[in-house]
């Protein structure tokens, strides 16, 4: 059957802001369904908060709405927009709850939108544990016995029922397992159920027998509406049970199954997906397997595309979520055609003659006191994903593609020969994290047997055979010399996927050296073909891996070739807006009339959709794989600076070995991050910076702090998102903090700024072609300077500075431009005290912003960048006109602390958000309400409002307090600040401190009493209660202001929302809403 | 690591590919053809219908699960050699007994193992199946070559005569004599059916047919008597079956002259049902013809439309002959099911008789069981026939 004809418009919702277990894979989707249902004559409305997004540039959709995802605000979208239908599938679980939500409120009916994909009955059918339990035991699928409990005591009666400890629990409908965690005993039982029914919206959790140790699989299931199911994919979990999917390392195909075991799953997954009801689109269904018996499970399913298909479609050249978006409009598999080979129908099942691994990436560093344990609650930020012809090829190659300084399986950072102590290598391979993988080479290096291993992971025995064979590998190349290596052995250990450098490190060479001599012996990279069908048919899209074998099969081209680094596993300050940027980039050069290449490793991105670039190489971001794809490319210049920080660090190595690297120099680049170098340029454009210092160890770093004078700000040098920033305010703090810092980057100075208090800080992004330069926006933050610039909020444009700081602000960026030979983007972050302006910092690159500023004023920035870059001028691209929005853009920054119990929460240098939303609005207090709202909680309009604030920002505590009250809010507060408000005659109700007695803040925000929480820290390690505090009311979704001018914003906010409506406006309509700058 | 133990595997146009050995030390000449199959080498290695060839598997990690007791598709391997891009050290699995390197040195079957596969499969894709020489013993590229030259042509040859069995006999689900135990997942009762009591016997000739067809005959309610392919018609009408069924086997459908003689015999009589070469023999019987495909259909992921209900499964094939379209248009069959890659026929079914036959393989193994069904499609049509209404 053709498709529909009597839908005429579809409502998708995607996945909000980047957070953890919901990461750009869903803009993938997103893009592609938005590409997939405009192509066949849809009218396509989209909302989404997130404005770092491909899926809401304004061409992907007919429609664009950068708004709250919230029922309220997606009601009056509906209300405007009266769409056919609604599409909840393809937005993560964010868009799946709210469909769900809008569903329960009426809303759908109301306007009669019709869910298509999946309706509600199977969507509550497949999240609801009991229910889904109850529809597998009734098809004969086999589950672990759970029981679901909405009290404590429920809930040890059911662990007496089921049996022994350890014991799992699960709370119902949060994101990515956020809250479950594993029991080994009853103390721990208690705590974790009690705050598991805290924390699920529904008080809802699961307890269940646990699968600890068994093997984890994973199906990617397609159905149609003709019935006809396939499966895209099977995922083996290295991991076993017990590790959250998104944290574990996971293998494509499955490894350890006879055809009997897969079909019974195959079977299985058909079953399911039929029973729950998914009439359309793809699911994700979840095996575990004992394997001592065999006895399979199921797990759970994801009614919806999610991270593994994304996963699942890059791993075999089928787009999911593409396909599943035709299959919602009626189309049937047989229908559709395979993009790949052409020829051939999508009804079929890919197969695979490669081995796909992926890594997740962690970032623990970041969030000290947080447990690194990994459990079943997901607390990865990303993951890389590799290709090779075996699994170790593509091990290795994964591992390397993480960029935590691992070599392969051995080699750089945690992979050295150095003695370990047996008591650590047990604790790490016992319990699962991040470092496992290196330390079970550690234990091969002490001689354990498999046996050892296995009862110690419980990894399946052929994983770890096959890291044996890596390290036995390793082990047969050392004490050899490169000249006294023979050439198959070498060619056998590229074969098993080791780098050059790794080699180098083994037979004591350089990169360099290994590489030559290996080209020099014909050991050549060749580059194989992801076609869906192992080699079958003949495949037309140019999707590449590497290996080593004996058939390269790249098509040659002869037009004039790009290449694009990207960025690499998403990480906090590494994330989706730069993966937007490379993807710009592509467009932009196709536009122009060259062939992109895009290089890049992390899965979840736009930019390894093979449809982005004329030729995509999934490669790890390394020197050497870069150089690979370069010379066998010949391609005549690569974009470094829109990739974040990764291709950057690469830029001076590449340019070395004869790379073209095109737009900025390498050279600048280093002037930028050269504090020497850097304070010189400043010096000749008479431009002022914090008073600063350079200092390579923990004693000069103490001496110089001295000379600058306290409040000092210390980081290290050459890093991304703040990594290892301090704010302090006395010499006892800072030699709290000086070890970590230097450890950030080893063998890198460390440098000391003078830190200006109560300054507010600027971002200008800005473009230039070497000779003109134009700026895209300035972004006001909101919290005064010393909160990391992707964990700020800002205004755009500047809301509180005057016009003639603004021209001197756009005097000093113009002038830096062109004195750092600027070709491209370029990002500044100034400061601001009274009247002088500091020039905090410069990075010549894409930043963070330029997504957000490209959609406030309508101008592609990247693109232009990009064009300017091939080597087109502005006054070409007929950009030389500064513009400035008319309506007001919010921006603020979405944080993963619910997911690290005990972590500090505060606002500081260093970043620790995932993600952004965009509000937009013609008054600025309504925009910075919607930014509230898309970050979630929103502001509140009545209710308890906990008021506790450091001295220095009391007085300004007593303005809020009084407007609150105003606005008929009450107003409770510990000692301290009560006291204080009492002596100005501010009505305020008082509570203990947690230290002081019963009942505290933390009771009254679990009662579900306060609604909205303003706490801002007083020193640099925040004390307890006051993290308690704060901890409380991001586990309950309470609004929590940590710095006092977001307070202060968050007033005029609610005093807006108050007199003025809210109302929704596509980003369209947006266009043109703008000025010329004088 | 075990020490490095050379083989090779020569082609018939001189390519010759360089990897390790496995399996038994010997020499074999054969058919090089390849699977796409993810799952079930096992399996496939048993498979009758790859007497004569020496498999290669696309899929790159082979023998992690080794060799069970249950999954076996007869009683030892019947492919001549196998090619793996890498063979697994270890076996992980809790059903397995045997490795598959072990398994296949007991058989006298030589692999080789870290070759270029996908290299391979793509000189098969262009230039079709080619005549192979693989040798785990000192043999130089040029007598390689030449053995593989010297190999017989597969079109003309009749290789079923090697695998069909000598005599006709009961086929049991509890005799261990003829076959291995059936595997049935733990605990699970999806897809479990309780086997029905037996109520028609089914004459099954052996053209090399694999166990799982007989297994799900049974299932379905047959006595199953096996022919072997030489059977005449009257041999079989003499023991009186309701049904007859032709199974899989290997080689040139083309070849059998005398099973298409008997096939003609038996078809106006008995309600009929063929898989693969039975279905191949149903062509020629009916007065069609075949034809060899370029590099056939091997593998566990062929998506087939059947024309009658325009719905699609995905179904384990392996066949590299096919029935040429237009030779049957005036056979009194018409083609209900179609391979949706390349157009090929895949299913008959005669306008007026009780018979039909499929080109894939609807008992999977190894594969999508998604054509199950057709087992009980032959059950209801005998039925019906026992009932007088066809």
């Amino acid at each position: 059957m053709p498709k529909r004809s009597d839908l005429k418009s579809i409502l998708i919702i995607g996945a909000g802001p980047i957070v953890i277990g919901q990461a750009c894979e869903f803009d993938y989707s997103g893009t592609q369904a938005c590409k997939a249902l405009k192509e066949e004559g849809y009218r396509v409305i989209l909302v989404n908060s997130n404005p770092a997004t491909i899926m809401t540039d304004p061409e992907f959709a007919d429609v664009t709405y950068i708004e709250p995802l919230t029922p309220e605000f997606i009601e009056k979208i509906i209300a405007a927009e009266r769409p056919s239908a609604l599409l909840p599938t393809l937005g993560g679980q964010t868009a799946l709850n709210l469909s769900m939500e809008l569903n329960r409120l009426g809303v759908l009916a109301k306007y009669g939108v019709e869910m298509i994909g999946a309706k509600p009955e199977a969507i509550s059918k497949g999240e609801d544990r009991e229910l889904f339990k109850q529809a597998m035991i009734k098809i004969g699928l086999d589950v672990a016995k759970s029981r679901t409990v909405h009290t404590l005591e429920e809930a040890r009666l059911a662990a007496l029922e089921i049996g022994d400890f350890p014991l799992i629990i699960r709370p119902s409908f949060t994101l990515g397992g956020a809250g479950g965690g594993i029991a080994y005993n009853r103390e721990e039982f208690e705590s974790i159920v009690a705050n598991g029914i805290d924390i699920s919206p529904v008080h809802e959790v699961l307890v269940e027998e646990c699968l600890l140790g068994w093997k984890e699989f994973e199906m990617e299931v397609m159905r149609d509406h003709k019935d006809q199911c396939v499966v895209i994919c099977s995922i083996e979990n290295f991991d076993p049970m017990g590790v959250h999917t998104g944290d574990s390392i996971t293998v494509a195909p499955a490894m350890t199954l006879t055809d009997k075991e897969y079909q019974a799953m195959r079977d299985a997954s058909f079953a399911v997906i039929r029973e729950i009801g998914v009439e359309t689109g793809g699911s994700n269904i979840q095996f575990a397997i004992d394997p001592k018996t065999g006895r399979q499970v199921v797990i759970e399913m994801n009614p919806r595309v999610s991270r593994s298909s994304a996963l699942a479609s890059k791993a075999t050249g089928f787009p999911i979520a593409k396909i599943a978006a035709k299959l919602a409009v009626g189309y049937t598999l047989d229908e559709l055609r395979n993009d790949i080979t052409r020829l051939t129908p999508a009804s079929f099942e890919p197969t695979i003659d490669y081995i796909v691994t992926k890594i997740p990436r962690f970032t623990f560093e970041k969030f000290l006191n947080a447990d690194p344990t990994l459990t079943s609650s997901m607390k990865s930020v990303g993951e890389a994903m590799a290709i090779g012809r075996t699994f170790k090829e593509s091990l290795q190659k994964a591992l390397r593609s993480l960029e935590v300084g691992a070599l392969g399986f051995g080699g750089g950072r945690l992979g050295g020969n150095e003695p370990i102590d047996d008591a650590i290598i047990k604790a790490k391979l016992g319990t699962p994290n991040a470092e496992r993988i290196f330390y079970l080479r550690h234990a091969l290096r002490a001689g354990y047997t498999i046996q050892q291993l296995f009862d110690l992971t419980k990894i399946d025995p052929w994983f770890l055979t096959q890291l044996k064979e890596i390290y036995e590998m390793e082990v047969s190349l050392q004490g050899k010399t490169l000249a006294a290596l023979d050439t198959t052995h070498l060619r056998r250990a590229k074969q098993f996927g080791f780098s050059d450098a790794q080699l180098a490190g083994i037979l004591g060479s350089t990169m360099d050296a290994v590489r030559k001599d290996r080209k020099a012996r014909g050991v050549h990279t060749a580059y194989r073909l992801v076609d869906t069908c192992a080699a079958e048919f003949e495949a037309f899209t140019p999707y590449y891996y590497s290996s080593y074998g004996d058939e390269n099969e790249v098509i040659p081209s002869k037009k004039p070739k790009i290449m694009i680094l990207g960025g690499g596993p998403n990480r906090i300050g590494q994330g989706i807006e730069f993966d937007y940027c490379c993807v710009h980039a592509s467009f932009a050069l196709r536009e122009i009339g060259f062939e992109t290449v895009m290089v890049n490793s992390n899965p979840e991105t736009v930019s390894t959709d093979y449809d982005t670039s004329d030729r995509l190489y999934f490669e790890p971001l390394t020197l050497e794989d870069v150089l690979e794809v370069y010379e066998q490319e010949a391609c005549q210049g690569v974009i470094v600076q829109f990739g974040g920080q990764t291709p950057l660090n690469l830029a001076s190595a590449l340019k070395a070995r004869g790379v073209n690297i095109i737009g900025t120099s390498p050279e600048s680049i280093e002037v930028a991050e050269d504090r020497k170098l850097f304070a010189a340029v400043l010096n000749k454009l008479n431009l002022r910076q914090p008073d600063n210092r350079t200092a390579l160890s923990e004693h000069e770093a103490a001496q110089h702090a001295k000379d600058v004078g306290y409040p000092v700000l210390l980081r290290p040098s050459f890093v991304l998102g703040g990594r290892g920033m301090f704010v302090v305010y006395t010499e006892e703090e800072l030699k709290s903090v000086t070890r970590q810092v230097f450890d950030v980057m080893p063998g890198k100075p460390v440098l000391i700024d003078k830190f200006l208090e109560d300054a507010i800080e600027l971002d200008v992004d800005c473009l230039s072609d070497g000779k003109t330069s134009v700026i895209g926006g300035m972004l006001e933050h909101i919290e005064f300077a010393g909160v990391h610039s992707g964990d700020a909020a800002m205004v755009m444009p500047p809301h509180t500075l005057s016009p003639a700081m603004l021209n001197v602000v756009r005097t000093a960026t113009h002038a830096l431009a062109r004195e750092l030979k600027v070709i491209g983007l370029m990002n500044i972050q100034y400061a601001i005290k009274g009247d002088q302006l500091y020039v905090l910092e410069v990075n010549p690159r894409a930043s963070r912003t330029v997504p957000f500023v490209a959609k406030a004023i309508g101008l592609p920035l990247a693109k232009i960048a990009a064009k300017v870059m091939a080597g087109k001028t502005l006054t070409e691209l007929g950009v030389t006109q500064e513009v400035t929005p008319k309506h007001w853009c919010v921006k603020e920054a979405v944080f993963p602390f619910v997911r690290f119990p005990g972590s500090t929460i505060a606002l500081g240098p260093e970043m620790r958000s995932t993600g952004e939303v965009m509000g937009l609005d013609d008054d600025l207090g309504l925009a910075f309400a919607k930014a509230q709202a898309a970050a979630r909680p929103g502001l509140p309009s009545s209710g308890n409002v906990f008021l506790s604030v450091k001295d220095s920002d009391k007085k300004t505590a007593l303005q809020i307090a009084r407007s609150l009250i105003e606005f008929g809010f009450s107003i409770y507060s510990t000692s301290g600040t009560a006291q204080f408000f009492e002596d100005n005659s501010v009505q305020v109700k008082r509570l203990s401190k947690i230290s002081e007695g019963r009942p505290n803040p933390v009771d009254m925000i679990k009662n579900g009493q306060i609604s909205m929480v303003i706490n801002t820290p007083g020193g640099m390690i925040p004390r307890r209660d006051e993290n308690a505090i704060r901890a409380a009311a991001y586990a309950h979704n309470i609004c929590l202001m940590t710095t006092i001018t977001g307070a202060l914003a968050a007033i005029e906010a609610i005093k807006a929302v108050r007199t003025k409506p809210l109302n929704v406006r596509p980003i369209q309509k947006y266009r043109g809403n703008v000025v010329a700058v004088k | 690591m075990s020490a490095f133990k050379p083989a090779l595997l020569a082609l018939e146009d001189g390519s010759i590919f360089r990897g390790r050995a496995f399996g038994a030390d010997t020499t074999i000449s054969g058919e090089c053809v390849f699977n796409t199959s993810m799952t079930g080498y096992q399996e496939i290695i048993t498979d009758p219908s790859y007497y004569g060839q020496i498999v290669t598997m696309t899929a790159v990690q082979i023998g992690n699960t080794g060799i069970n007791a249950e999954d076996a598709e007869a009683l030892a391997p019947k492919a001549s050699g196998l090619v793996v891009r890498e063979l697994s050290p270890i076996v992980s699995n809790w059903r397995s007994t045997i490795s598959l390197g072990d398994y296949l040195s007991e058989n006298g079957i030589p692999g080789i193992s870290e070759i270029d596969t996908r290299a391979l499969t793509k000189k098969l894709r262009v230039d079709g199946a080619m005549k192979s020489c693989l040798t785990t013993l000192e043999l130089s590229d040029k007598d390689a070559v030449r053995l593989a030259k010297e190999w017989r042509d597969m079109s003309g040859s009749d290789y079923v005569k090697d695998v069909t069995c000598k005599a006709p006999y009961v086929w049991r689900l509890d005799d261990p004599k003829n076959h291995n135990p059936a595997y049935v997942p733990f605990r699970t009762t999806l897809g479990i059916t309780q086997p029905p009591a037996i109520k028609y016997r089914v004459a099954a000739f052996d053209y090399g047919a694999k166990h799982s067809i007989y297994r799900k005959l049974v299932r379905h309610g047959f006595e199953v008597l096996v022919f072997p392919a030489t059977a005449t018609a009257e041999e079989v009408k003499e023991h009186k079956p309701d049904a007859v069924f032709l199974s899989n086997g290997p080689g040139d459908p083309a070849a059998l002259a005398y099973i298409h003689k008997t096939v003609t015999g038996l078809l106006p009589d008995y309600p009929t049902f063929g898989i693969c070469l039975g279905h191949q023999m149903i062509t020629h019987a009916l007065g069609g013809t075949t034809f060899k495909l370029k590099f056939g259909h091997r593998g566990g992921n062929q998506p087939v439309k059947n024309l009658e209900t325009g719905k699609v499964s995905i179904t384990a094939q392996n066949h590299g002959f096919a029935t040429d379209p237009k030779s049957i248009e005036k056979s009194g069959a018409k083609i209900t099911e179609v391979n949706l890659n390349d157009g090929t026929v895949e299913g008959l079914r005669h306008t007026k008789l009780p018979v039909f036959s499929v080109q894939y393989h609807p008992e999977a193994a190894p594969g999508p069981s998604d054509a199950d069904p057709l087992f009980l499609d032959f059950y209801r049509m005998v039925e019906q026939r026992k009932a007088g209404k066809i």
